[in-house]
């Protein structure tokens, strides 16, 4: 029996009654219209009113991200490689047995608020729950009453396979006592209400610390470098403090507004990987003003300096690299990088082609990727299956010289190393 | 929306997000350029848009705005292009015929840039449009013809 | 000259008015014979040729147009013969008409096998020859002269001596009630105004201004177009979808379910599109849903182990490789493989309770129009087909799945449809080239001789699907195609086949069949035996064919034109393949160069080929250049593989094809031969993997058995 059904079990034999009032049980929930649900909240900063319906929310803290299920329900299943074993997403929709059909109001605050799911299972912190604390118990409740009216999935994730000790849930404590602050986000009064909404949305609804901040040995961030980026399931998280040369220092708050609600900004390339889901799943319903607010409050994160990029330089193109460009990624990018079939096919002021070790690029040319937004859904294929290492090393290299104006060092190695890693799209899903 | 196609206006209806290639094929009737991938790997689907050859199968109707398309149907009244089909006709450049279109719209936007492309110019200009006939030898060949004549 | 499509609905009735030519072809069994229609039983009358009173001179065009240029070869044989220009003519797809059209080599109305002009080079000259004579007569008879006085040139009989001409359309009447002559003379080859000259393709102009309607063009008003998704897995069920979503999408129409497949029609394609990704269909995989290419090799190299079909067995080879002084084995593999036209795979058609139109590339029309019949309820004959130009077919077009398909979806509709398939569809959906696995042997004498050479080649059989007649017992006769007859003269051989089918794959004809597969694998293995015998390829293969002169004059042509034995650079090297295919002979030095990074790069390929008598030679060089850049691609790049049940490839970024950049310079010698012409369609792609393989080794001395080699096989990490 998997944990996830243990858990359940061990819990459905309680009856708990609802403390909130508002909501009597999942079966009344499925019944309700969503209208019914909108949580209309006190505006908890600055007085200032904001859209915060369940949905809205949900969205805002990218449940889907990590919850998608192959089913197209928020059914889990996705795998998450952590130095310590790999943890599956659980079924968060309102089936009673496999999902979170059965929580009650104060189960749900807690699982989001303090890690513990129902029946006093430790959650692993791939659930970004240190971030959730910081969120207003109203907001969790309508994610929940949101999360209640969405279709239920009998789907039960594998059981995660995590090393001794980390296998040993109860330890968890710990890391909650190191790294949970549960507490709530308290507005700064230094700050107009509009950076307190977007400190509200970074800090508990984006968890956007959760990839961008580097992580001890111990998976907790490291504080002193918080935003500063950080590699997260492959794929490189960029720094995102307000240093100029290796932040978004140079970026107007506008650029950075456009980039998080569409997924790229002219001249600053577009999002890729796990930013480009959090785009399509998330960040694209931003509100104009919350998208304002959200890069008005990253524009005043601190400046943290990590690695910068090598001086743009001139080298010797790479023949087999411009040819494979040439004839795989001139359509879309075009020989000089400037894209014009789509915006998201500008290259230039990437800084996926920027970085000479090529992390997120090789990912990109290896898997592909998709980002909706409002303007529609654009993607690029991946060329795994296509391609040998050395291959996509030339192509990388090339990219990373003739665009990226750097040097490239992506070697066949660690695209073969990649390869192993992460196994490559199946086909006749499309692109 | 309103599309500038062929040195006409036309008024279509469509959803923004609609890619140009199915808006020439399947609203308007103008079929000469091809589907062959959908991803940009292919060039079947080449156009004009402003004198740019673009895959118009990735290209949204709504990022066109008023640049002009030019299509395979009209391409042979520009000098360049009447240049390429006559010498794609002389070289019997054509199996099958489906890649035709793209190739021949890659390779007029080449000649308009570059009139007297090298071999390596070809190559990277002509390296996004797949022939699966194979007749890549003639069609280096016929682009240097065209650009001789 | 114009080719018109749409005209074979108007010429409705081929027998009303003017002259059509019947004639008929000895030994052709009509497919569809009825029970009480006496005159259609046995040789059946076949009609090319229709001259009205007005208007070119129609041919009527037996093979279909898949790219090769076979319409313009068999109009200039019947026009040679006709006395007409090619700019006075008209081509015209033939329709569906077993007893009229069948392939005389194929034994039913097919385009496929390279057999096109194999089987017109008869047929036609003669329907061009009966038709003149019935013109001539029909003048002379006018004039009241002899036949003899009279002449006939570019659609007009004269009579010199009196100085009277008439065109063709004045005579086509009269000509009509004439009697057909019986047994006629044709032209000897010193008269030929056409066969064995350069003449520019009839069907090109209208691919280079967009105005050609390929299958996927057709626009029938009241049109609707939509795309289709099968399960993945095949054998598999759909199991749901979510229909509202699918239909809440702006332009979708109806959303049409099928037990193992859903269709979302829409205003347009990309309607289409979106809403079938809205209605996220959800499959029942079904039995084949474990399947992987691990598995599937694993089973067809152990069924291999044992012997098989006998196809050859002369000399007693394995009693002779025991007993020789050298003893060489080895394996070669080649992969499942997708066809992957440039026009995916598309149908339309419109069924309607009394009868139906489909619109459609096909190389066999019949089947076409059975399936249609058969899926809608209707007879064969209530089913016109509309066949058009197709974007490339190698092989894909022979089968009707997806005509039936389609057949299924549209009869539940009361509007013409067009279902095109999406590159991700046509890929994995695909009907797929089988995957072979050749245990090949072979023992040398002291000197390097060959004393015996076992060959047992282990693979799906297309042709139990395809055509069960063609089967020899347990022999499937194209699974050894080039294996069985080499052109060298081994003193002792045995040939084996052992058939295995792979649960969840379905394989068909692919172009260039037997040859490609086995020409691969006895030229890979006799460069093998060569270097075992420390011989140069070349000197080796040549004592081999001493009794065969056309394949060893094609042999020193290519080795004389290609600079064989001169010094290369450090990297770079040739290989050789020599081949007797498609009764063609051919030869192919390939010069490749194998960077020290492990990418193949080809340099230059040097073709000789004897494929007799030549009736356009343009097309032959065409032929061989795009069947080569086909074989190499193949060489390089493609193979399919199956996980959990499901192709892994689905588009051009992971199914690859040779691009401009990689082409190498080709040059093609042709022979000139006077003996019966060959086939050349698929002789070029036949040629490509062998030469390839043998060069690699040349480059580097590395043997590849295993195709393809380009997706790292020579990688140094
Ligand atoms: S269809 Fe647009 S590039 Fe292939
Ligand atoms: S001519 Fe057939 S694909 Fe190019």
């Amino acid at each position: 029996m998997s944990e996830q059904v243990k858990v359940l079990c061990f819990f459905l034999s309680r009856k708990k009654s609802l403390s909130s009032g508002r909501c009597a049980g999942p079966s009344f929930l499925k019944k309700r219209s969503k209208k019914l649900l909108l949580v209309v909240c006190v505006a908890l900063f600055g007085g200032v009113a904001h859209a915060t319906d369940g949905k809205y929310l949900a969205r805002m803290a990218d449940c889907a991200a990590c919850h998608m299920g192959s089913d197209g329900t928020l059914s889990g299943g996705r795998a998450f490689k952590t130095p310590f074993g790999t943890i599956y997403a659980t079924n968060i929709t309102p089936d009673a047995e496999h999902g979170v059909g059965g929580y009650t109001d104060d189960e749900w605050v807690r699982a989001l608020q303090q890690g513990v799911a129902r029946g006093g299972k430790h959650l692993y912190p791939a659930m970004p729950y240190a971030n959730y604390t910081l969120m207003t118990r109203e907001d969790a409740l309508a994610i929940k009453a949101y999360v209640m009216t969405l279709p239920a999935s009998a789907a039960a994730p594998p059981a995660n396979q995590m090393r001794f000790p980390f296998n040993i849930r109860w330890l968890m404590v710990f890391w909650n006592w190191l790294y949970n602050p549960d507490h709530r986000l308290a507005p700064d009064s230094t700050h107009d209400a509009a950076w307190n909404r977007g400190a509200y949305l970074a800090e508990a609804l984006g968890h956007c610390q959760q990839c961008h901040t580097p992580r001890n040995f111990l998976q907790g961030p490291k504080k002193l470098q918080a935003y500063a980026g950080a590699v997260q399931q492959g794929w490189m998280a960029y720094n995102i403090t307000s240093d100029a040369q290796t932040g978004i220092g140079a970026w107007s708050q506008a650029d950075l507004a456009t980039y998080l609600s569409s997924g790229h900004a002219d001249g600053h390339g577009p999002a890729s990987g796990p930013m480009a889901e959090a785009v399509s799943y998330s960040l694209r319903y931003l509100t104009g003003e919350d998208a304002q607010a959200l890069a008005a409050y990253l524009k005043t994160i601190p400046a943290r300096q990590t690695t910068p990029l090598p001086p743009p330089v001139h080298v010797a193109e790479d023949d087999l690299g411009a040819r494979i460009y040439e004839g795989a990624c001139a359509s879309c990018h075009r020989l000089d990088g400037t894209g014009t079939e789509t915006p998201y096919a500008a290259l230039a002021g990437d800084q996926t082609a920027m970085d000479p070790a090529g992390i997120n690029l090789v990912r990109m040319l290896m898997t592909g990727g998709a980002v909706t937004s409002g303007q529609g859904s654009f993607a690029m294929p991946g060329f795994a299956r296509g391609y040998t290492d050395a291959e996509i090393a030339a192509v990388a290299n090339y990219t990373i010289e003739h665009i990226g104006q750097r040097v490239g060092r992506v070697t066949p190695g660690a695209v073969a190393k990649l390869r192993s890693e992460v196994p490559a799209a199946p086909g006749g899903a499309g692109t | 929306m309103i599309l500038k196609i062929n040195g006409r206006s036309y008024d279509v209806d469509i959803q923004p997000d609609m890619p140009v290639l199915w808006v020439l094929r399947d609203v308007l009737g103008l079929t000469g350029t091809k589907f062959g991938c959908g991803i940009a790997q292919c060039g079947a689907c080449t156009i004009h848009v402003d004198g740019r050859a673009v895959r118009s199968c990735v290209l949204p109707a709504g990022g066109v705005g008023d640049a002009a398309i030019t299509t395979i149907e009209a391409i042979g009244a520009t000098p360049e292009g009447a240049k390429v089909q006559k010498a794609w006709l002389d070289r019997e450049v054509v199996q099958c015929g489906y890649c035709q279109s793209g190739q021949i719209m890659s390779a007029t936007a080449l000649l308009v840039q570059t009139p007297k492309p090298t071999d390596p110019d070809i190559d990277a200009a002509m390296a996004g449009n797949i022939c699966r006939c194979g007749t890549y030898v003639r069609i280096r060949a016929a682009i240097h013809e065209a650009a001789g004549a | 000259m114009t080719v018109h499509r749409r005209d074979l609905l108007r010429m409705a009735g081929l027998g009303a008015g003017g002259l059509v030519l019947g004639f008929t072809w000895p030994g052709l069994v009509p497919r569809r014979a009825r029970a009480g229609d006496a005159d259609v039983v046995g040789p059946a009358p076949t009609a090319f040729i229709r001259i009205g009173a007005t208007g070119p001179v129609m041919l009527i065009m037996p093979d279909t147009e898949c790219g090769q240029g076979i319409w313009t070869s068999a109009a200039m044989l019947i026009a040679e013969e006709l006395e007409v220009g090619l700019d006075q003519v008209s081509l015209i797809p033939a329709p569906p008409d077993a007893k009229l059209y069948a392939s005389p080599a194929l034994g039913e109305q097919a385009t496929g096998g390279s057999t096109s002009i194999i089987g017109d080079w008869t047929r036609l000259r003669e329907a061009g020859a009966r038709a003149r004579i019935m013109l001539v007569q029909a003048a002379a008879n006018q004039w009241q002269v002899a036949p003899a006085s009279c002449r006939a040139a570019a659609g007009v009989v004269h009579h010199d001596a009196s100085g009277r001409s008439t065109p063709y359309a004045q005579l086509a009447d009269a000509a009509g009630a004439l009697p057909v002559p019986g047994k006629v003379a044709l032209k000897p080859q010193s008269a030929w105004t056409l066969i064995g000259t350069v003449q520019k393709r009839l069907d090109t102009p209208s691919k280079v201004n967009g105005s050609a309607v390929f299958g996927i063009d057709v626009q029938i008003p009241g049109m609707k177009i939509g795309t289709v998704a099968a399960c993945p897995v095949l054998g598999g069920r759909l199991a749901g979808i979510d229909e509202a979503a699918a239909r809440a999408v702006p332009g979708v129409r109806d959303v049409v379910r099928l037990d193992n497949a859903v269709a979302v029609i829409g205003d347009h394609f990309w309607a289409a599109k979106q809403g079938l990704q809205a209605a996220n269909p959800r499959w029942d995989e079904g039995p084949n849903a474990q399947v992987n290419s691990a598995g599937l090799v694993a089973a067809l190299a152990a069924a291999t182990q044992h012997p098989g079909a006998v196809a050859r067995d002369s000399g007693d080879a394995p009693g002779k490789i025991a007993g020789a002084a050298t003893k060489l084995e080895a394996v070669y593999e080649l992969p499942f493989l997708s066809h992957a036209p440039m026009e995916p795979i598309n149908t339309t058609l419109h069924i309607r309770p009394d009868g139906a139109d489909l619109w459609v590339g096909t190389q066999v029309p019949v089947r076409a129009q059975d399936a249609v019949a058969k899926e809608a309820g209707l007879k064969p004959e209530q089913v016109v087909v509309h066949n058009h130009m197709m974007g490339g077919a190698f092989g894909r077009r022979l089968d009707v799945d997806s005509i039936e398909q389609a057949a299924a979806i549209a009869r539940t509709l009361a509007y013409p449809v067009k279902l095109i398939w999406t590159r991700e569809e046509d890929i994995t959906h695909d009907l797929f080239r089988p995957y072979y696995y050749d245990r090949m042997a072979a023992g040398l004498d002291a000197d390097g001789r060959i004393l015996g050479w076992t060959h047992r080649t282990g693979g799906s059989s297309v042709m139990a699907r395809w055509l069960p007649a063609g089967m020899q017992g347990q022999l499937d006769p194209d699974a050894v195609e080039g294996a069985t007859q080499t052109p060298y003269d081994l003193p002792a051989m045995k040939v084996e086949y052992v058939r295995h089918e792979s649960p969840g794959v379905t394989t068909a004809w692919w172009r260039g069949v037997g040859p490609t597969h086995n020409v691969f694998v006895v030229e890979g293995f006799m460069d093998e035996c060569a270097a075992a015998a420390g011989k140069d390829p070349i000197e080796y293969r040549r004592a081999l064919l001493q009794k065969n002169p056309r394949a060893l004059a094609v042999l020193n042509l290519a080795a004389e034109k290609s600079g064989w034995g001169e010094k290369l650079p450090a990297g770079v090297g040739r290989g050789v393949s020599v081949q007797y295919a498609f009764s063609s002979f051919l030869a192919h030095v390939l010069e490749v160069e194998v960077t020290p990074r492990g990418e193949i790069r080809l340099r230059r390929a040097t073709v000789a080929i004897d494929c007799g008598q030549r009736v356009n030679p343009d097309t032959i060089t065409a032929q061989i250049e795009g069947g080569l850049i086909f074989g190499l691609s193949m060489a390089l790049y493609s193979d399919i593989t199956h996980e959990n049940g499901r192709v892994q490839q689905s588009n051009f970024n992971n199914y690859r094809m040779l691009r401009i950049d990689q082409a190498p310079r080709i040059e093609v010698h042709q022979i000139d031969s006077h003996e019966d012409p060959g086939g050349i369609g698929e002789t070029g792609t036949a040629a490509a993997s062998a030469a390839l393989a043998n060069a690699i080794y040349a480059a580097t001395g590395k043997r590849l058995r295993r195709l393809p080699f380009g997706n790292g096989a020579l990688q140094s990490s």
